[in-house]
């Protein structure tokens, strides 16, 4: 094929003696929806209207997971495209797959292309370079989890101060449905992350040993700790009578936020564009709820978002296009640009230190509460992130624990436990995957 | 005098044959002992390592409760999808086969829902049924219906069994119209006129008469709900809550492809195989027999 386009392109260049170039299609697969996609695609267009030789082609395929499985299968099936959007918690699943994937730092350094990983924001870069510093994909929308507040039901519903603390939440969710949200007083999106796995970090508790699984494959689950317990006990009492409603494994009940079906609601700080979007009332966010009784709470809170992994087995030519568009990606103005729109975090310094100079932060807080989040503490070896293999596959499972107990079958211990204890065999099947 | 088709040729009827045994050989023969060689492996998901562990992805998949759980989902769910279908189908089969006004417009509507694919089907209920997105469930909870099948595991497989019976209604309707056409008209005038009323006539010589395509669409409704039903699974409810909607071919998908876990998926589906070759067997073994032709 690339043989045929290529003599094709000659031929014509010799015919009409004019130069006719054989652009180099770069496949850059994506999760993105909604506003997202349109920055997606903005970008790429950007990119392919800067220089004539190579062309970026986006494909939406998907949630996040699906994205990730589609780039697995594709590669087993010796297709894989070239930029492979992946969700955080696939990070370890990709970081083992030597051979599969291109690490960025090499990729940037074959292509000559200027890179300095010190001019990222280590917060988002640590969770995605080796021991040794050295990057292998490539941040590009970096998020935390933040609560929602809708400021004017909150108000309707004689709530004066936006909740800070979990018994706070619990007392204005009451409130709330007492003043008609009789469906939701308040909910979550992606009820691992925030109920497991931000909610660890910010309470400065292991999720796992070996700093999360950062320090080594060999890590264990410890989740079913008391606070643990006891934070998933108060959301089945709650789920009762809906004060607490559950939302679902991922992003796709958001719109009980913008709805104003649910007036305190936890999700993503990349919720914001479709915020920005749709949201026809008064609206901010905060940091997440932390219990004021645990000691050191709050922490700070691990990023997620996704990261961009090049994929391996390409030609030069292509990698050198790969490169090309990374560089692009990191320019400052672009960043900024993006951070402010997105509400992704900016993932370069310069970019960042751009967006506080012009006082965009004083204008629009919202942009900034997962920045104070991840850098509200210096992180410790429960809160600098997590690397856990076939995490996607743990987290049904923990998922569908907590199904159970919220549906009222299984005690929070029963339910904690067991997910404990299945999410220890995946870990120590995927140990033996990757230990040879 | 002798009437039979002769090939003088020894290579002809191979090559004629050739075609479909190929089909055979590289679209079930191949993946089927592709799957059972897999099925002995630990792979991790981009299949860069693999090592030969024997029965041991079988023997994990025996200490897991959730597979259990999965085995009795599948019954449930496989048997009220096919018994609903199938009645449903019968009656609507019944009623079109009627002289009726407008009839080839009532069978042309009937027909539609087989042209939609599964996942679209899923995605047309969710919009429907989703607790709060839905334009269907407002309705329901003024009835005083908590309805929540993102945690209400019977909600969830309500909403499952109908999704996934809608979906095959069209297909059963098709096969039952064909049958009832071709049965004799004459024999069920004179059961008329010899004073059986339209009950009596339809138990005692329509449904006796249809049995060899009723037979047929048994078989095929389980092969069905075994295996073709995970993408109305996946985009209904993700074979939740609490996993109780994963039927066997959805743990299969789940396990293989959404969590990578190859060698475990592959054993499940060489199982799967096996009870799916098992009930076929059994329907044509002792079912078979009642069936009049």
């Amino acid at each position: 094929m690339k043989h045929k386009s290529f003599l094709a392109a000659l031929a014509i260049g010799l015919a009409t003696s004019t130069s006719a170039f054989a652009q180099t299609e770069i496949q850059w697969w994506h999760a993105m929806t909604g506003a997202n996609n349109d920055v997606v695609n903005r970008l790429a267009e950007e990119f392919n209207n800067s220089q004539k030789d190579y062309k970026v082609v986006v494909s939406y395929k998907g949630q996040y997971a699906d994205t990730m499985n589609a780039g697995i299968a594709a590669f087993r099936a010796g297709n894989a495209p070239h930029i492979l959007q992946v969700f955080e918690v696939g990070t370890a699943t990709m970081m083992a797959a030597k051979g599969a994937i291109k690490p960025v730092y090499q990729l940037m350094a074959e292509a000559g292309e200027k890179f300095d990983p010190k001019a990222y924001l280590p917060t988002i870069t640590g969770y995605y370079s080796t021991a040794k510093g050295e990057m292998l994909s490539f941040p590009f929308n970096s998020s935390s989890m933040v609560m929602w507040i809708n400021k004017d039901e909150l108000k309707k519903a004689g709530v004066n101060e936006i909740p800070k603390t979990w018994p706070d939440v619990f007392e204005a969710a009451k409130k709330l449905k007492a003043a008609g949200h009789n469906t939701c007083g308040f909910s979550s999106a992606w009820i691992t992350w925030a109920m497991i796995e931000q909610f660890s970090a910010w309470h400065n508790v292991p999720l796992a040993t070996k700093a999360n699984g950062l320090d080594g494959f060999d890590t264990e689950l410890k989740f079913n700790s008391p606070l643990h317990v006891k934070h998933l006990q108060n959301l089945i009492d709650l789920q009762k009578d809906k004060t607490f409603d559950y939302s679902g494994r991922d992003s796709r009940s958001e719109g009980r936020f913008t709805s104003g079906e649910c007036a305190i609601f936890l999700t993503s700080s990349g919720f914001y564009g479709n915020v920005k979007a749709n949201a026809k009332f008064d609206y901010t966010s905060v940091p997440m709820p932390y219990y004021p009784d645990v000691k050191d709470a709050p922490q700070n809170s691990i990023i997620g978002g996704a990261s961009l992994w090049v994929m391996g087995g390409k030609t030069p030519e292509e990698y050198k296009g790969v490169a090309k568009f990374l560089a692009f990606l990191s320019d400052t103005d672009r960043q900024a640009k993006l951070h402010q729109e997105s509400g992704y975090l900016p993932i370069t310094k310069a970019a960042y230190e751009k967006t506080k100079a012009s006082g965009f932060y004083e204008k629009n807080p919202v942009l900034q509460t997962p920045l104070i989040e991840l850098t509200n503490k210096e992180p410790t070896e429960n809160s600098r992130g997590l690397r856990l293999g076939n995490m996607v596959q743990m987290r049904d499972i923990w998922a569908e624990e907590i199904e159970a107990a919220l549906a009222g079958q299984k005690s929070a211990k029963d339910a904690l436990d067991a997910a404990v204890t299945r999410g220890n065999q995946i870990l120590r099947q995927f140990e033996r995957t990757v230990s040879r | 005098m002798e009437k039979r088709a002769f090939f003088s040729s020894k290579i002809l009827p191979y090559a004629l044959l050739l075609p479909q045994l190929a089909i055979t050989v590289i679209f079930f023969y191949l993946p089927a002992s592709q799957a059972v060689w897999q099925s002995f492996l630990l792979e991790d998901a981009f299949g860069l390592s693999s090592e030969f562990v024997g029965f041991e992805n079988y023997r994990l998949l025996f200490q897991q409760p959730e597979y259990y759980r999965a085995m009795v989902t599948t019954l449930v769910f496989s048997s009220s999808v096919a018994i609903l279908s199938l009645s449903c189908a019968l009656l609507l089969a019944t009623q079109a086969d009627k002289q009726l006004r407008g009839g080839e417009g009532y069978k042309t509507l009937l027909i539609w829902p087989y042209a939609v694919a599964p996942a679209i089907a899923g995605v047309l209920w969710i919009f429907m049924f989703h607790p709060t997105l839905g334009t269907l469930s407002r309705p329901i909870k003024a009835m005083g219906i908590d309805w929540s099948p993102m945690l209400n595991a019977k909600h969830a497989m309500i909403l499952l069994v109908l999704s996934a019976t809608w979906k095959q209604i069209s297909y059963n309707f098709l096969f039952f119209l064909a049958g009832l056409q071709a049965i004799p008209k004459s024999v069920i005038e004179a059961a008329a006129i010899d004073g059986s009323g339209p009950v009596r006539r339809f138990w005692t010589i329509v449904f006796p008469l249809l049995s060899p395509t009723t037979f047929f669409l048994i078989v095929v409704n389980i092969v069905y709900v075994f295996f073709d039903t995970f993408g109305i699974i996946d985009a209904v409810t993700g074979g939740g809550p609490a996993g109780q909607t994963t039927t066997l071919v959805y743990k299969v998908y789940a396990d293989g492809r959404l969590g990578g876990d190859l060698g475990g998926s592959a054993a499940q589906s060489v199982i799967l195989m096996i009870i799916v070759i098992a009930l076929t067997a059994v329907q044509f073994r002792y079912v078979e027999r009642k069936v009049q032709y």
